[in-house]
């Protein structure tokens, strides 16, 4: 492990040189990752290569970030994207109310030269940072966890420009000059593939694709997720939402679902599901008015009943 | 595995041979890649298999369809020693499908265009002749024919609003370019600028119907939906029949007989049965609903015979026509005189469909073109 590559660029929590120890630092966190997702996320700390995660919505995609700047102890910057976004919402603004004041004030008490108000005027003072520069110009002793959210909703563009970002960790301003990153941040992009992200954004990146979590796992997030849910109700949860994946169902419960449902039984004073709970809370877990119907033609009842897995 | 039985090989020459076994999958893996994954393995175990499992799959992959193509490579590649001594040409060649000779329209109709006199007298059929000519009737020098015409032909879809703004005469003020302007005019903003949303073509998707009896028309058809993509703009195209495979990566490919080589060896129900109901599901859970539907142009090409459940097909239908803007059915059939939707699922369809046309030879793809520019009335 003497590669040059691994070295300064990498950004591992200390303590951590092993994909299963960072595996560990997760989950001290409440997040459990599968094998996989750990070592995608070990090699992109460790290789200083973003990490872009694909999945179904609610499978925690979005919760990577979260988790790795808590370990990390380095804030969290989140660019959200969205249809439409550009650089002046992503990078940079400059604060036009202000420059204008500025002139107005310079000119109201006379005297100055005008290249000098100029030159002032482009000053680092009136410019408004966005994500995207608030994580380059960063500095501390741990690069800042750059979470790009959604990146299929933004446009073509917009992807270009994340490429270019994304390979140098550096923009220009062209009234300012470059601003470089002291270390690349830790970035990670998601995208719940409304569109295809170009293949050249994707290149830049590791890839993991995150599946539903197993029942077992499944079991293990919810108890450590929401403490009080006695284990038989946490088991009786994954279960059920377990078997509601397999419904063929417009929206299939994601963990975030699972969770959702959990804390909702919880809040109720559940301690074991039944189908009049089922029932009334249904609309945490099943989000579409033909998925709910789907369950009650299936039988609310059978999502309770036979539940063999119960501990 | 027992650890140390393997001495590690050098990565790169490994990850270079793997890669090309992936490629013959059809995967896309650059040198970039493959150089990445001799990177990622070192920093991992590489004498343990999921270590390497791991590494490849996270740098070589980048989508979802990969990761099959992936697990059989790889254990094609890794678990039958190739990794103790990488050969150069692995000689077990991942199954890539062979073309498709049923995109060709029957038999019949070609010999007879080929053999009989008509062949020779079309031949030189005028372009006004070409464009009202059945597509089942043409003979392959009109397909040439064809394809020039189509060059010419684009599809783009109605114009939307878009969030990206644009200096415009009125609208929101514009501090930017107010501001720049100012400068020059010692810092009074004599001229204030504005600017307003910019307009942008709709999403345009097309599905087109590969299955048996659509066969004399999917010829012609595939040419349309290549020549569209090309032709670039926001453009999506799959196939349907007994499955749903998305083919626009295949027809980015300039040139028409290569890109519909590519498509027909992807495609893998050419001329089968088709099951609308399920495709459609299909396409809606997996793409539409997420977005690629959402206000967009969605074309679905296909007679409407349907072999699966009618009432799947008309549940996912109004499922589609919610989240679209504009649903428009293309059956080649609807020419014939006289014609009726008795297809059950066609007739199925119909009520959530909001343009239907022909579609049968090139004129009526040109009025489809328009359809879809303006797609601004309901039913046609």
């Amino acid at each position: 492990m003497t590669e040059a590559s691994g070295g300064r660029r990498g950004a591992l929590p200390s303590g951590v040189s092993h994909f299963r120890e960072l595996g560990v630092r997760l989950r001290e966190h409440d997040y459990l990752a599968d094998e996989g997702l750990s070592t995608a996320i070990f090699l992109s700390l460790k290789l200083g290569r973003p990490l872009f995660l694909e999945g179904e919505a609610g499978v925690g995609k979005t919760e990577v970030a979260k988790v790795l700047s808590r370990i990390l102890e380095t804030p969290l910057i989140r660019l959200q994207c969205y249809e439409g976004i550009d650089v002046y919402q992503a990078v940079y603004e400059w604060d036009y109310a202000r420059q204008l004041l500025h002139i107005r004030a310079a000119e109201a008490f006379g005297g100055e030269d005008r290249e000098r108000v100029e030159r002032d005027l482009y000053d680092r003072e009136f410019l408004v940072s966005r994500p995207l520069l608030q994580a380059l110009e960063h500095r501390g002793p741990m690069p800042p966890v750059l979470l790009i959210d959604e990146v299929d909703r933004s446009d073509d563009e917009f992807e270009a420009f994340l490429l270019e970002i994304l390979s140098d960790f550096a923009v220009t301003i062209p009234e300012l000059g470059t601003v470089m990153a002291e270390r690349p941040p830790v970035a990670i992009l998601t995208s719940n593939r409304t569109r295809e992200v170009h293949d050249a954004l994707k290149r830049r990146c590791l890839y993991h694709y995150i599946e539903h979590p197993s029942f077992e796992r499944e079991v293990e997030i919810v108890r450590l997720r929401v403490p009080d849910a006695e284990e038989r109700l946490a088991r009786q949860v994954a279960a059920a939402t377990e078997k509601m994946r397999t419904m063929d169902l417009y929206k299939p419960p994601g963990v975030a679902e699972t969770l959702d449902w959990t804390e909702a039984l919880v809040a109720l004073g559940a301690r074991e599901l039944d189908e009049q709970l089922v029932e009334a809370t249904l609309g945490s877990v099943l989000k579409y008015r033909e998925d709910q119907q789907r369950a009650a033609n299936a039988g609310l009842a059978a999502l309770v009943s036979g539940l063999g897995r119960d501990a | 595995m027992p650890e140390g039985e393997i001495e590690p090989p050098p990565m790169l020459d490994a990850a270079v041979a793997f890669g090309r076994v992936l490629r013959g999958g059809g995967l896309r893996v650059g040198t970039d890649r493959l150089v990445e994954f001799a990177r990622a393995i070192e920093q991992m175990d590489p004498s343990r298999r999921d270590d390497v499992y791991w590494s490849g799959r996270i740098t070589l992959t980048s989508r979802p369809e990969d990761i099959e193509v992936y697990d059989r490579a790889f254990e094609l590649f890794w678990e039958t020693g190739g990794a103790a001594k990488p050969k150069p040409r692995p000689k077990v060649r991942l199954s890539v499908p062979q073309p498709d000779r049923s995109v060709m329209p029957p038999k019949k109709t070609v010999e007879k265009s080929e053999t009989g006199q008509e062949a020779v007298r079309l031949r030189y059929s005028p372009v006004e002749v070409l464009r009202h000519k059945d597509f089942a009737l043409y003979s392959p020098e009109e397909f040439a024919e064809l394809q020039r015409l189509l060059a010419d032909l684009r599809l783009s879809g109605a114009l939307r609003k878009s969030r990206r703004l644009e200096p415009a005469p009125r609208g929101r003020h514009d501090p930017r370019r107010t501001l720049r302007g100012a400068m020059r005019t010692g810092g009074e903003a004599v001229r204030h600028r504005f600017r307003k949303a910019r307009v942008q073509p709709r999403r345009v998707v097309l599905l087109c119907d590969v299955s048996g009896s659509m066969a004399p028309y999917s010829r012609a058809l595939l040419r349309f939906l290549h020549a569209s993509v090309v032709s670039g703009g926001r453009l999506e195209a799959f196939s349907i029949g007994t499955r749903l495979t998305r083919i626009t990566r295949e027809l980015t490919t300039r040139d028409p007989d290569r890109a519909l080589r590519q498509t027909a060896g992807a495609v893998r129900d050419i001329a089968g049965g088709t099951r609308l109901g399920d495709a459609i599901k299909d396409f809606v859970d997996r793409w539409g609903q997420r977005g690629m539907a959402r206000g967009a142009v969605v074309v679905i090409f296909s007679d409407g015979w349907d072999r699966g459940d009618v009432s799947v097909l008309a549940e996912q239908m109004q499922r589609l026509s919610r989240l679209a803007y504009r649903v428009v059915w293309v059956n080649p059939l609807k020419a014939a005189p006289g014609y009726k939707p008795l297809a059950a699922g066609m007739a199925a369809a119909l009520p959530h469909v909001d343009v239907f046309l022909s579609g049968h030879n090139f004129e009526s793809l040109e009025e489809l073109a328009r359809a879809v520019a303006a797609a601004t009335e309901r039913g046609v």
